[in-house]
C-alpha cells in the first residue's frame, strides 16, 4: 500500500487502523429541513453514512433526493437541522467550504467538464491550484486516475471528443484525483444512453471494491440492489425507508416503496 | 465644371500618410488593451459584485453609451485643463478612448461571462477552486471565446472613431490628412486617400484579431468547433 | 468671461432641436438607402449582392469624420459648395444607410427558412413573399436593434459640429468659448444627449425582451 497512491485501501485489505475506524460515521444528517421559497423540500431528514459504506438514495423525481445530496456538500443551504460531513459542520449558511471540498468529491448528472480544457487539464487544474501540487506530480496523478477509469489514452482529448459515458468517467476521475474521503454521485447515469451507463456503473463498482465511501442518488435499481450497503427511499421530502439493502428490498415497510420498486422506476 | 483629379501630391507625401497611420495604431492599440482590461474588470464586478458596485458599473456603462465620444473627449481635455490638470492631447485622447471602449467592452464581456452556465461554476466550486480562481481559469477564457467576434468589431470601430481625436489636435491619421489638404488644396483627393488608408487599417486590425483568436483559443484551433 | 446662466442653458436646449432634426434626416435618408442595401444583400442577382456588400464594407471601414470632410471640404474644392447641414445630412445618410442595411439584412435572414418554403408552396411569387410574409416578420425582428441604433445616430450628429453646423455640440463649444467653464458646459451638453438617448436605449431593451417572450 503505497502512501503516494490515490487509490483508497481495498475492502479486503484493511489495515489495523482502518479496522478500528470501520464503523466511524463520516456523514451525519440530523433532522434537516429545507425550503425552496414556501415549498418544503426536505422535512426532518436524518441519515448516517459510515466509512466504507455505499448508500443509495432512491425515490421519484421531486422527492428531494438530489437536494439532500447537494445539501450534504454545502451546495444548498439548509434552514433547520445539522449536517456533519468528514468532521465539518455544514452550518446553516455556506461556510468553511475549502476544507470541505478537499474531503468530499461530487459527480454531476451532466458531468460538468470544462469544455475549453483538455481531459488532462480538467484533472490537473484543481491539483495545481487547490492542492498546490507541482506540475509533474499532478500529471502523474492524472495519468494514474485516468488509468483507473479506463481512459488513459484519452488524456489529451477535449471533452467534446468523448462520448457521454467517457465524459462521466473523466468527471469521476477528476473528483477522485483530489483523494476525497467521501464521494457523492448525483444521478450520474441519468443523462446517458443505456450502453454508456454500464461503463460508468462498472467504474463506480470498482471504486466501491476499493473501499471508497459513496453516497449515490440513482434510478438504477438493479445497481443499487447489487452494490449498496444501505438503501434510503425518499418520498415527498421525507425518509420513508432506510436500512440494509437486502432487508429493505425483501420486506418493504411502506406501500409507497413497494409500489416504487414494483414499477421498477 | 469638370474637376481634374490630381493625386500627384502622393508621390512625395505618401510617407506622411504612413506616419499618420502608425500614430493612429499606437494610440488605438494602447486604448484597446487598457480598455479591454477596464471592461473585463467592470464586467466581473457587474456579474459577481454586490448591489452597490453593480449599480455603479451599470451607471458608468449607461452614461458612456448614451453620450457622444466627442463630448467625452472635450470633457476630459478641456474639463481637466480648467481645473489645473493640463494633459497632452494624446494622453487625453487615450483616457477618453479607454473610458469609452471600456463601457462597451463591459457590456460585451458581461454577456460572455453570463453565458457560462452556473453548472460550470458549481463544478469548479466542488473541486475546491476559489471564486477568483474560478473566474480566471473557468470563466474568462471561454467567455472571451464566445464574444470574440463582437469584441473584435468593437475594437475596429474604436480605431475608426479615434479620428475624432483630431479635434483636440491629437497626432493621428486624420490630423495628418487635415494638414496635408490645407497645404495642397486637394481636399477631395486627400480625404479619399485617407479613407483608403483607414480601410486598410480596418483589414489589418481584423486580421490581427483573427490571429490573436487563433493563438488564444487553442481548442478552437485544434477542433474547429464553437464552444 | 461670463457666467453660465439660464440664457446659455436655453441656447443649448434650442440647439438640441437641430440635433434631433439632423438625426431624423439621417434616419429617413439612411433608412431608404438601408432598405435598398438590405434587399440587395439578399438578392438572388449576384451583381446586386456584390454592389451592396462592397458598399457596406467600404463605408463600415471608413470613419464618419472622413466622410464628413469629403463631402464638405472635398466637394467644395471640387466646386460643389455644400451647406454644412446638407453636407452633414448627406454624409450621415451614406453612413447610416450602410449600418442599417447590415442590421436589416440580418433581420431578413433571421426569418426562418420554413417561411420561405411555406409561402413558396402556396404559390406566391418573390415580390408577394417579401411583402406579405417575409418583410412583416423581419420588421418585427428589426424593431429592437433599429431603435438601439437610433442612439448611435443621435450621437453621430455631434460630428456635424466639426464642419460648423450649429447643433448641440457646436453650441456647447460656443458657450464654452464665452464662459470658459468646460466641465459645466459639456456635462450639461452630455446630460441633454443622455436625456435623448437613454429612453431610446431602454425602449430598445424592452422591445428586445418582448420579442423573445413572444417567441
Amino acid at each position: 500500500m503505497s502512501q503516494d497512491s490515490i487509490i483508497p485501501v481495498g475492502r479486503t485489505q484493511r489495515s489495523a487502523d482502518h479496522q478500528a475506524n470501520a464503523n466511524e460515521v463520516v456523514v451525519s444528517v440530523e433532522n434537516v429541513t429545507k425550503y425552496f421559497g414556501p415549498l418544503k423540500v426536505l422535512d426532518g431528514v436524518s441519515l448516517d453514512v459510515r466509512q466504507g459504506q455505499l448508500v443509495a438514495i432512491v425515490g421519484r423525481s421531486g422527492s428531494g433526493k438530489s437536494t439532500l445530496l447537494r445539501c450534504m456538500n454545502g451546495l444548498e443551504a439548509i434552514q433547520g437541522g445539522r449536517i456533519t460531513i468528514c468532521g465539518h459542520d455544514i452550518g446553516l449558511g455556506k461556510s468553511n467550504r475549502a476544507e470541505l471540498r478537499r474531503d468530499v468529491g461530487m459527480v454531476f448528472q451532466n458531468y460538468n467538464l470544462f469544455p475549453h480544457l483538455t481531459v488532462e487539464r480538467n484533472i490537473t487544474l484543481a491539483l495545481t491550484l487547490v492542492k498546490k501540487k507541482a506540475n509533474r506530480e499532478a500529471l502523474r496523478i492524472a495519468s494514474e486516475v485516468l488509468a483507473l477509469v479506463g481512459l488513459a489514452d484519452k488524456i489529451s482529448a477535449y471533452p467534446e471528443q468523448l462520448s457521454g459515458g467517457q465524459q462521466q468517467r473523466v468527471a469521476i476521475a477528476r473528483s477522485l484525483a483530489l483523494t476525497p474521503q467521501v464521494m457523492l454521485f448525483d444521478e450520474v447515469t441519468s443523462a446517458l444512453d443505456p450502453e454508456l451507463t454500464i461503463e460508468v456503473l462498472k467504474v463506480m463498482e470498482d471504486l466501491a471494491e476499493r473501499g471508497m465511501t459513496m453516497v449515490f442518488v440513482t434510478h438504477e435499481m438493479a445497481f443499487a440492489r447489487r452494490v449498496a450497503d444501505q438503501v434510503v427511499f425518499m418520498h415527498q421530502g421525507k425518509v420513508w425507508e432506510a436500512g440494509p439493502t437486502a432487508q429493505v428490498f425483501a420486506h418493504p415497510a411502506t406501500t409507497e416503496f413497494a409500489q416504487f420498486i414494483g414499477t421498477g422506476l | 465644371m469638370t474637376y481634374k483629379f490630381d493625386f500627384s501630391f502622393l508621390a512625395e507625401r505618401w510617407p506622411a500618410f504612413l506616419e499618420g497611420a502608425w500614430l493612429t495604431i499606437q494610440l488605438t492599440v494602447v486604448a484597446i488593451v487598457l480598455g479591454f482590461v477596464v471592461g473585463t474588470l467592470c464586467a466581473v464586478l457587474r456579474v459577481y459584485g454586490g448591489g452597490v458596485v453593480r449599480r455603479l458599473v451599470g451607471g458608468y456603462v449607461e452614461i458612456i453609451r448614451n453620450t457622444p465620444l466627442l463630448v467625452q473627449i472635450f470633457i476630459v481635455y478641456f474639463g481637466l485643463a480648467s481645473v489645473g490638470l493640463k494633459l497632452s492631447a494624446e494622453l487625453s485622447a487615450i483616457i477618453a478612448l479607454v473610458i469609452n471602449v471600456g463601457a462597451y467592452t463591459t457590456e460585451i464581456m458581461r454577456a460572455g461571462i453570463e453565458s457560462i452556465g452556473k453548472t460550470q461554476l458549481e463544478a469548479a466550486d466542488c473541486l475546491g477552486l476559489t471564486r477568483l480562481q474560478t473566474i480566471f481559469h473557468i470563466v474568462l477564457l471561454p467567455a472571451m471565446e464566445r464574444v470574440f467576434p463582437a469584441l473584435s468589431s468593437q475594437f475596429v470601430l474604436l480605431m475608426l472613431a479615434s479620428s475624432v481625436t483630431s479635434q483636440i489636435s491629437a497626432e493621428e491619421l486624420t490630423a495628418t490628412a487635415n494638414l496635408i489638404q490645407s497645404e495642397t488644396y486637394r481636399s477631395f483627393e486627400v480625404y479619399v486617400v485617407v479613407a483608403v488608408v483607414y480601410l486598410a487599417l480596418s483589414f489589418l486590425y481584423r486580421f490581427a484579431f483573427w490571429l490573436i483568436g487563433r493563438l488564444l483559443f487553442v481548442r478552437r484551433r485544434k477542433l474547429g468547433t464553437a464552444l | 468671461m461670463n457666467q453660465f446662466t439660464s440664457v446659455h442653458a436655453i441656447y443649448l436646449l434650442e440647439a438640441a432641436r437641430w440635433t434631433l432634426l439632423l438625426s431624423l434626416i439621417a434616419l429617413m435618408g439612411g433608412g431608404v438607402l438601408g432598405l435598398a442595401l438590405a434587399l440587395g444583400r439578399v438578392s438572388r442577382i449576384a451583381t446586386l449582392r456584390f454592389i451592396a456588400t462592397a458598399y457596406i464594407q467600404l463605408i463600415q471601414g471608413t470613419p464618419l469624420l472622413v466622410l464628413l470632410f469629403l463631402s464638405y471640404f472635398g466637394l467644395s474644392m471640387a466646386g460643389y459648395r455644400l451647406d454644412p447641414v446638407v453636407a452633414a445630412g448627406l454624409s450621415l445618410t451614406i453612413y447610416v444607410g450602410a449600418f442599417l442595411g447590415e442590421i436589416w439584412r440580418g433581420c431578413i435572414e433571421a426569418v426562418p427558412r420554413t417561411q420561405w418554403e411555406a409561402s413558396d408552396c402556396l404559390g406566391l411569387n418573390r415580390f408577394q413573399q417579401y411583402t406579405h410574409v417575409i418583410l412583416p416578420q423581419a420588421v418585427r425582428i428589426a424593431t429592437a436593434p433599429t431603435v438601439g441604433f437610433m442612439v448611435q445616430v443621435v450621437k453621430n450628429t455631434s460630428l456635424a459640429s466639426i464642419i460648423g453646423f450649429v447643433e448641440l455640440t457646436r453650441a456647447g463649444q460656443i458657450v464654452n468659448n464665452s464662459t470658459f467653464q468646460p466641465f459645466l458646459v459639456f456635462l450639461f451638453v452630455g446630460a441633454i444627449y443622455f436625456a435623448i438617448c437613454y429612453p431610446l436605449s431602454v425602449a430598445s431593451r424592452v422591445l428586445e425582451r418582448r420579442l423573445h417572450v413572444a417567441r
